[in-house]
């Protein structure tokens, strides 16, 4: 297995979680809401796997328990930005303080006890002979295998249905959308529930798939980076992939670097998913500054059917 | 009610629900300016009361666990000065995430400008070991607030000249603050004599503040409500402060007025670095004496909840910056019955929520559908 292959597993394997969380985050925004409570989300949500998976030694459960929390804090995102119209960036900034909080507290009693399994592979046999997609497809597990389905139906659902199309618009003018009988505030719910779905299990596949044992604050600011991601990605599950699997790469590659013997200390290669982070960051501004950037034109803005803007 | 006419010509009065159900809506209230008093305590308490079914899950008492808490932080003698201590980075932390939420910055980033500045304190000790007193505190206070101001400034650039979401960039930039001081204290800095502990050898007497009497309150408390004071004054008083509240409350008039918005940002983002590099300062030469591994509990995060509790106003900042302080004492208080000491970020965190949500309460009305 020459090197490339080796860091495109890598960027698979550590770019799945950001996959998912992005993906998640599009779906929310889409519809008009800004979740910034990515980071605390998948905490909760990988703490939750790791105490469910420990307690009753049962996969599917551990993965029922994170969509249970998940709808929960779905549902008081929802409950702050489309009820009570609360400011949409502090809603999640506080989310991401509790869920980093709660998730200290409750892992407590899990910390440093690895789960007693781990996320069952498809073993593609056929694939084996097959040079560089024998390496990289074969064995994958079978969260890795749903995030590809969820990408391809996530696109054909928000550019090629007319569910999609109202979602795009009550993203980008409620107001319109009202007019047209799309229930707003009803679909903005939906969203942010199903988004958040995917952000905890994102916080899950963190867990089960990448690193099987619980750590406070384990997430390590990929939350941050997946909110990130979806600015990079244009809302476009599509482009989300590559983008998450890109920062997968940055993630491997501080570790690469380091084993062919070089002398920069670990620290500062530790440092380079999150220099690139900006580093992106400021080019696309750079490039979009007189463009439109996709970003959904209500972004942040409440609906108020009574309020005329 | 409904007759055929009527359904074909459209009706000049609304049409009326048929069998009336009670249904409510939320909408503006053109006189709600502002909220009762009590939302605020009722926020906590609710807070509170959230967290306390976590407790309960854990088995434990809530109203022991809350009672141990509040005499750990206030109890003794002991207690509050432990908490006092604490409520001096968050007090400093808290004014410059208000200084910049006063123009809709939001500073997330204290945390690392915090660890910058006690990373810069720390390297004055380093290179200059042999300073008095009178040279090595002012110097390391200047490195301080340099390297915070700067690590302010990483996140106001991009924000003015690229157009990037500061909140994504100043929470990067905390990783990069904490990697940097792990590099610091696990590899060059480490104490040579200190048994692999990750930290930096200690401070000598001219390097670290005078404490007040024998408690461990230090001169960092002075800077603080120094600082406070001067927040309170300029805002208020000042063109400068004028401006401020301008692009805070119109952005769009502020600019139309000339109000050169970008350089404002640029110079808030500066001075909130720096007052967060200055705690940090505070925090090594004044209590831990040295620059270790996991120095801040996450203070500049809680800056945030303190500078929001405090709607920004100075007084307000000191009152919730030493609640938040007695919360973090509180927490380490219970941590000899058995709990962890994160349950003060899980409170923290719920009480940022509630005070979100008893903040909309005042903007708005709920009506009954006629």
């Amino acid at each position: 297995m020459d090197t490339f292959t080796q860091i495109v597993i890598a960027a698979i394997s550590s770019g799945t979680p950001l996959l998912f969380a992005a993906l998640g985050g599009i779906l929310i925004e889409r519809s008009g809401i800004i979740q910034l409570g990515a980071e605390g989300i998948m905490l909760l949500g990988a703490v939750i796997s790791c105490m469910t998976f420990i307690q009753t030694g049962s996969l599917p459960l551990a993965l029922l328990a994170v969509a249970g929390i998940s709808i929960a804090l779905g549902l008081v995102h929802a409950f702050m930005t489309v009820t009570l119209r609360a400011n949409q960036t502090v809603s999640g900034l506080a989310m991401t303080l509790f869920g980093t909080g709660l998730s200290a507290y409750l892992g407590k009693s899990v910390a440093g006890t690895p789960v007693p399994g781990s996320v069952p592979k498809l073993d593609l046999d056929f694939l084996d002979g097959v040079p560089f997609l024998g390496d990289v497809f074969g064995h994958l597990n079978v969260l890795t295998w749903f995030s590809f389905a969820l990408v391809v139906v996530l696109h054909l659902f928000i550019h090629r249905t007319s569910w999609g199309l109202h979602l795009r618009a009550i993203g980008d003018n409620p107001a319109t959308a009202d007019v047209m009988g799309i229930r707003v505030q009803t679909f903005r719910y939906g969203y942010v529930i199903a988004g958040t779905i995917l952000i905890g299990l994102a916080g899950a596949d963190m867990l089960l798939a990448y690193s099987p044992t619980w750590t406070e604050g384990m997430t390590a600011g990929r939350g941050w980076i997946a909110v990130a991601l979806i600015i990079f990605a244009r809302w476009n599950p599509i482009r989300a992939l590559l983008c998450a699997y890109f920062f997968g790469a940055m993630d491997t590659i501080g570790f690469k670097i380091q084993l062919i013997g070089s002398e920069i200390p670990s620290y500062f290669l530790k440092m380079i998913p999150y220099i690139v982070t900006i580093l992106v960051l400021m080019y696309l501004g750079w490039r979009s500054r007189n463009k439109l950037s996709g970003t959904p034109q209500s972004l942040g803005l409440p609906y108020i059917r009574e309020q005329r803007f | 009610m409904s007759n055929p006419q009527a359904a074909a010509t459209p009706p000049l009065e609304p049409a009326e629900t048929p069998g009336r159900r009670w249904s409510y809506r939320i909408e503006i209230d053109p006189a709600g300016a502002g909220n009762p008093w009590w939302v605020t305590p009722l926020s906590i308490l609710l807070a509170l009361l959230l967290c306390g079914v976590f407790i309960a899950a854990n088995g434990m008492n809530p109203m022991t666990v809350y009672a141990k808490m509040v005499n750990g932080a206030f109890g003794s003698s002991f207690g509050i000065t432990e908490t006092l201590v604490k409520a001096i980075p968050l007090l400093l932390c808290g004014i410059g995430v208000a200084i910049a939420y006063r123009i809709s910055v939001w500073n997330i980033g204290a945390e690392g400008q915090f660890l910058v500045g006690a990373v810069a304190a720390t390297a004055v000790t380093i290179w200059f070991p042999g300073l008095p007193i009178y040279g090595t505190i002012p110097l390391m206070v200047v490195f301080a607030i340099a390297a915070g101001g700067i690590w302010g400034l990483l996140t106001a650039i991009p924000r003015t000249y690229f157009q990037v979401n500061e909140l994504v960039t100043s929470l990067m930039l905390n990783y990069v603050a904490i990697l940097l001081l792990d590099y610091f204290v696990f590899g060059p800095w480490k104490d040579p004599k200190g048994f692999n502990f990750p930290g930096t050898p200690m401070f000598n007497e001219a390097q670290t503040l005078p404490a007040l009497g024998d408690t461990r309150l230090h001169l960092g408390l002075a800077f603080a409500l120094f600082a406070v004071v001067l927040y309170g004054l300029l805002v208020k008083y000042t063109k400068w402060g004028y401006e401020l509240r301008l692009i805070g409350a119109n952005p769009e008039a502020a600019k139309n007025a000339g109000i050169p918005i970008k350089r404002h940002i640029l110079l808030v983002m500066l001075i909130s670095g720096g007052l967060a590099g200055l705690a940090g300062m505070a925090e090594v030469s004044g209590v831990s004496h040295r620059l270790m591994y996991g120095i801040s509990p996450g203070y500049g995060y809680t800056a945030i909840i303190v500078a929001w509790l405090a709607k920004l106003n100075p007084a307000g900042l000191v009152v919730s910056a030493v609640l938040f302080g007695g919360l973090i004492v509180g927490g380490y208080s219970v941590q000899t019955i058995g709990l962890p000491s994160s349950i003060s970020n899980m409170i923290q965190g719920a009480i940022l929520f509630f005070l979100i949500a008893g903040g909309m309460l005042g903007k708005f009305r709920l009506r009954r559908n006629a």
